[in-house]
């Protein structure tokens, strides 16, 4: 219950933050909003000599308008990208995904960064980033650069956030108009996703016009079901139709098993969650 | 050690902390408010409920230094004097704890729940206590206890 | 036999609200984590992260070392002193246990046992030392599987020599009870129906909110031990006989105590070793468990093999039940461990009327956490069995569960009864709590709607499940007790206490930890004696206060420990008379007690308690041999069980597509005879159904076979939020009791051991059609979709 000794900064700037990164301390952590974090340092799974804490840099907060996107802060809790007004109508999807993570008190001091750059792969919000094609702003030493979400994730808990760079803001291209919906599975309310399913669809008088769909938990980071998308488009959103397109929803996932369901229930699993997702998005 | 400037339950502190202390564990042994306890190590049980600046947030999840310069409310602030706040009285009237250990933060959480939503259904405040484990009451006299509230306008 | 009084009662049955609360609700608690003592120590305890091995080599230089750090200590420091762990119960002359220290000397047996303990000035500091203590095991393999255990396979204690530790059997043909069951059994595969199913209890864990601390204080004549416990009184006997400390010097606190569900009806390894740490110190020191070492290390419960006949006519009349069960004790035996299953022994015929009755039981080590007392403690295996088996007798027979029960039950006019496990039902109207729960229901209703959507081929399926259930309550008859082996009795006792300014003392020898016996004895107290509510002062859990007692568990307190509250009361007014009688300057045999006074018969004109507690402090004037006081103190010990019982009934929707369980629709008609206050009883209603719900679908203590426990935290061991329990439709019927002068029963149990199976037959139910007669418990999503694959899918 007690972490290991620590030194800690919480610099006020990207620049210090990065600095401090930088130091030749033995092993740096990033604090975001902690909720990972710190029951990993409770339990001391990790030790690490250096926390540089983000808390304290106002400009990686808040939610913007940027013409054809909107650009959210790293350190914007979930509680805030599930109230905020620009997120659910050009984004809905993040919305919806954000209100079912973790519970109340987590949502009010986990930060969708934190939770990107954590990239548990049964962390839910992967799975809309993915189905929203977010570009990712990193700054390091060399100034930022960004990363599309399809190569942001790149295998268990990594990221293409190197050791010295901070994951800085979220650009989201507008979905405005677009119908969405997030499925999550799970065996008790704060439990993690045994799979989840983010659908975010664009309907044109009844018919699919683009669909973009990723999955929580199918395989070591969250994906996009590309099959289930291609069969998707020009099809009715009527129940038959989806679900011929959803049976694909497992092709190329390689999920794990656990105590919570083996690879083949989840496959199973993704299917039904796909369906579902998608005509509850369509509807 | 870190100097952190903290209000607590309306109470300015100052004090040096280790940056590994966590902040229940400095209410609890620096401060004193042990109303506030610890049920768990992995962030489920929401024992450790508190307000930081008004919000909602499991007290093992926040480091002490992360708290400095910001206010905290615990279960030992809400009351008036004798008088209960609207949701104690409402967890009094309606036997919404036994054992009484989860009771803190199921408050502080109840109350949050309703700053968000003044008049929730059944099913929200079920949802809204997602992060609190009670092992007694099966939850039952809790929900009521927090619709009661609702209705007589607690905040 | 004592018949229920027929007195005036304003309190009892009153819709109180708790005395216990003020404190709870504004953090103004006394849990044992808050006492904090000049110059305390703090521990922290080394655990094998081995299941099974040998100590090999501890190096504790480095934490020795370390800042802060005072002391650091392994067994080799502690030697002899350290003694070794009780068990309190015998169930078989030749019941085997391995010596159980409190740390492990050189053999581990589970993972979590204590290796070694750090001592230092703050409790970080202890860990950051505990973290440097470097412990080398030499591996044995480690005895997991119960049924290869049993079969000595693999061996948990190599030098026991077996991993059986108890057999015991009882048979009604042995006790004049009923007949032979295997004749009963034969007769039935020849002419009639034998089901023959085999139920995994699952493990469970506790897992009460608070978790364990002990503050032990050497300091002066007396030690102090504050510890969260229910059972306050065992821990200063235990603690007198393992440590060697004079019983008289040792003072016991169980302050408040945050839930306990059997999981705190222990003597603990870690009470003697922060004892032990105070003596090697000669300061207060301080344990608090994390909530990692509770779930490992704290007891567990159930664990059990269920192999099940039932041998029926064609009619579905049940002519015999066999129970064979295995039942893993883990790797020692803790204080009640091996009687955990003789305690559901004589419940497994529950409300029903069968010709004969076996039971036979194998108590087993393995490298595992020792089970002991949970919720129930016996008694929901039973009722689980012989509910769920009644439901498969009424799929074999062609009717409707509800049928098969009724064929077979009690009726109400048929009461006293003795069943064929030789315990003698008081009273019990199963029809009545019946009808009233399928009115609140709507079962008919149900079925019907059951029926349309199995044909229509519904991917939602409708399951109903029926739970009747009984159980005994009140541990125990002492002299019953006796002779199933526990070492101690099973009265109660109760002092109160007059006071001069009218205030009302009540001294229990319960140990409540979230039942409200501050309230509800008040309010016993409060009709009793003619006081007010508020006027009544309840004191417990603490041995230099309740001197004498036998502590909270087997929903005992108010069928045995309200009783010698009851009994205390009335001593009170037999011992006030010669003063009353003095004051009024009446004859002895003329003061009556008019429900508030000592009157003289047929006069108005009389004194209150607190009136005499007055004259007899101030004695200015009282004749001689009147004593200086009217407090009085009584014990109970009862006669027999009581009996609650209770029909709960679960509507549950199985989607068949992901196998995901939603209770749709819960209600219960308990039976617990009299009520005193019907918010706490509710409230025990909700809680305990709560805990057997959470039994069939989430919770197990899983261990990974390297006997690592999997589900060593609430991320895995999965305890139920509010968000995924539904509202309990709860409502009573109310035959009193009739071994008690209160017609009470008992209520702590009753839910747990109910809902249970409610809800399994509830799934199966949902699912039978598709030619599925078991699932597994916890009834996870991947569990009822693998079942439903099995048979051959949905549709």
């Amino acid at each position: 219950m007690i972490p290991a000794k620590f030194d800690y900064v919480a610099p006020e700037s990207v620049a210090d933050a990065i600095a401090a990164l930088r130091s030749d301390s033995a092993e740096i952590k990033v604090l975001g909003g902690g909720q990972s974090l710190l029951p990993v340092l409770r339990m001391r799974l990790a030790a690490p000599t250096l926390l540089v804490d983000l808390g304290r840099i106002a400009e990686l907060s808040g939610v913007s308008d940027d013409g054809d996107a909107i650009v959210i802060g790293a350190m914007t809790t979930h509680a805030e990208v599930a109230a905020n007004a620009l997120i659910a109508e050009h984004a809905s999807v993040l919305s919806k995904t954000a209100l079912t993570v973790a519970d109340p008190q987590v949502r009010h001091r986990g930060t969708l960064g934190g939770s990107l750059v954590h990239a548990d792969p049964a962390g839910d919000l992967p799975a809309p980033i993915l189905a929203l094609d977010a570009e990712l702003v990193v700054a390091g030493a060399g100034g930022e650069r960004t990363v599309s979400a399809a190569d942001f994730f790149v295998d268990l808990f990594t990221t293409a956030v190197g050791e010295d760079e901070i994951l800085t803001r979220i650009r989201v291209p507008k979905h405005t108009g677009w119908g969405s919906h997030y499925e999550k599975f799970n065996r008790v309310a704060q439990a993690w996703s045994i799979v989840g399913v983010a659908a975010n669809v664009r309907t044109d008088g009844g018919t699919i016009a683009e669909a973009k769909i990723a999955l929580t938990n199918m395989g070591s980071t969250a994906m996009r079901a590309s099959a289930v998308e291609a069969a998707l488009v020009g099809q009715p959103a009527t129940d038959d139709a989806v679900r011929a397109a959803a049976a694909s929803a497992a092709d190329g996932t390689s999920p794990p098993s656990d105590a919570d369901g083996d690879a083949d229930y989840r496959r199973h699993l993704a299917t039904v969650l796909t369906r579902r997702a998608v005509l509850a998005a369509a509807g | 050690m870190a100097r952190i400037n903290v209000t607590v339950d309306g109470v300015g502190y100052s004090d040096d902390v280790e940056p590994r202390t966590l902040l229940v564990q400095y209410l609890r042994d620096t401060v004193g408010k042990t109303g506030t306890v610890v049920g768990c190590d992995t962030s489920n049980c929401g024992a450790c409920t508190v307000h930081l600046d008004g919000r909602s947030v499991k007290s093992c999840s926040v480091l002490a230094v992360q708290a400095d310069g910001h206010e905290v409310t615990t279960i030992e602030g809400l009351a008036d004097g004798d008088t209960l706040h609207p949701m104690q009285q409402a967890y009094h009237d309606n036997h919404a704890l036994q054992c009484g250990y989860c009771t803190p933060g199921m408050i502080m959480q109840s109350i949050d729940l309703l700053n968000d939503n003044p008049s929730p259904s059944e099913q929200e405040v079920r949802d809204g206590l997602e992060g609190n484990l009670c092992r007694c009451t099966g939850y039952q006299n809790i929900v009521k206890a927090v619709l009661a509230a609702a209705q007589g306008g607690a905040s | 036999m004592t018949v229920t009084e027929e007195r005036p009662t304003v309190e009892i049955g009153a819709p109180r609200k708790r005395k216990e609360d003020a404190r709870l609700l504004t953090g103004r608690t006394r849990w044992t984590d808050n006492i904090t003592l000049q110059g305390m120590l703090h521990i922290a305890m080394v655990r094998s992260p081995v299941a099974h091995g040998t100590i090999t080599s501890i190096s504790t230089d480095a934490a020795k070392a370390a800042p802060g750090v005072v002391a650091v200590l392994t067994a080799a420091d502690l030697g002899d002193a350290q003694g070794g762990l009780p068990n309190a119960w015998q169930v078989a002359p030749d019941q085997k246990a391995p010596n159980h220290p409190s740390m492990a000397i050189d053999h581990v047996a589970f993972a979590g046992e204590v290796v070694a303990m750090v001592v230092a000035r703050s409790s970080a500091e202890a860990r950051d030392g505990a973290e440097l203590v470097d412990v080398d095991y030499d591996y044995l393999p480690p005895a997991l599987d119960l049924r290869d255990c049993a079969a000595d396979k693999v061996l948990a204690h190599p030098d026991l020599g077996t991993n059986v530790s108890a057999h015991y059997e009882w048979h009604s043909a042995d006790h004049g009870t009923g007949g032979d069951v295997e004749a009963a059994i034969a007769e039935a595969r020849a002419n009639g129906i034998v089901i023959e199913r085999e139920y995994r209890q699952q493990r469970l864990i506790p897992a009460f909110m608070e978790p364990r601390s002990i503050v032990a204080d050497p300091t002066g004549e007396q030690w102090t031990i504050w510890t969260s416990t229910q059972v306050p009184h065992f821990v200063r006997i235990f603690m007198a006989l393992v440590t060697g400390i004079p019983e008289s010097k040792l003072r016991v606190i169980a302050p408040d105590v945050g839930g306990g569900f059997g999981g705190k009806l222990q003597f603990t390894p870690e009470e003697v070793l922060t004892v032990l740490a105070a003596k090697h110190t000669g300061k207060p020191c301080k344990y608090t468990e994390s909530r990692s070492e509770s779930l490992m290390a704290a007891h567990h419960g159930r664990d059990q093999w269920q192999k099940l006949t039932l041998a029926a006519n064609s009619d579905g009349i049940v002519t015999g039940l066999k129970v064979e069960l295995l039942a893993d004790m883990g790797a020692y035996l803790g204080l009640v461990s091996s009687a955990i299953p003789l305690l559901g022994a004589y419940m497994f015929n529950a409300i029903y009327k069968f010709g004969s009755y076996k039971f036979a039981c194998t108590n087993v080590f393995t490298n595992k956490a020792w089970t002991d007392a949970y919720r129930g403690a016996g008694r929901p295996e039973a009722t689980f069995a012989i509910e769920r088996l009644m439901d498969e007798l009424a799929a074999e027979v062609g009717v409707d569960p509800m049928e098969i029960r009724q064929k077979n039950w009690i009726t109400h006019d048929e009461f006293p009864f003795r069943t064929v496990a030789g315990l003698d039902y008081d009273t019990g109207n199963y029809e009545a709590a019946t009808d009233k729960a399928k009115q609140a229901f709507g079962y008919d209703e149900l079925r019907t709607e059951q029926k349309r959507r199995r044909d229509a081929g519904d991917p939602v399926q409708l399951g109903i499940g029926i739970s009747t259930y009984t159980e005994m309550c009140g541990l125990a008859p002492s002299r019953w007790l006796g002779s199933q082996g526990y070492i101690a009795g099973g009265w109660e006792h109760a002092s109160i206490r007059m006071l001069p300014t009218g205030k009302v003392e009540v001294v229990t020898g319960t140990s409540p930890h979230g039942q409200g016996h501050e309230t509800a004895w008040s309010q016993i107290v409060a009709d009793r004696l003619g006081v007010a509510f508020e006027d009544v002062e309840v004191l417990h859990g603490d041995t230099q206060v309740a001197a004498r007692g036998l502590d909270t568990y087997g929903s005992r307190s108010l069928s045995v420990g309200a009783m010698a509250v009851v009994a205390a009361a009335d001593k009170v007014i037999e011992k006030a008379k010669p003063s009353a009688a003095h004051l009024l300057e009446a004859d002895v045999g003329d003061i009556e007690w008019s429900g508030s006074q000592l009157r003289v018969k047929g006069t108005e004109e009389g004194k209150s308690l607190g009136e005499i507690a007055f004259a007899v402090l101030q004695s200015h004037n009282m004749p001689d041999g009147v004593e200086h006081s009217i407090d009085a103190d009584a014990t109970f010990d009862a006669d027999t069980f009581s009996f609650p019982h209770g029909t709960h009934l679960c509507a549950v929707e199985v989607d068949t597509e992901t196998g995901n369980v939603a209770i749709r629709k819960y209600v219960s008609v308990d039976d617990i005879g009299k009520v005193v206050n019907p918010l706490i009883v509710d409230g025990q209603v909700h809680g305990g159904i709560a805990q057997g719900v959470a039994q069939a679908l989430f919770e197990e203590g899983v261990y990974d076979d390297s006997g690592t426990l999997v589900t060593g935290s609430f991320v895995d061991y999965l305890v139920p939020s509010a968000a995924d329990l539904p509202t309990f439709d709860i409502d009573r019927t109310e035959t009193p009791a009739t071994t008690n002068a209160l017609g009470v029963k008992g209520v702590g149990e009753a839910g747990t051991i109910a809902s249970t199976p409610a809800v399994v037959n509830a799934i199966v139910d949902a699912v039978r059609h598709l030619g599925i007669n078991d699932i597994a418990m916890p009834c996870s999503p991947q569990r009822v979709w693998s079942a439903i694959q099995s048979a051959g899918g949905a549709s």
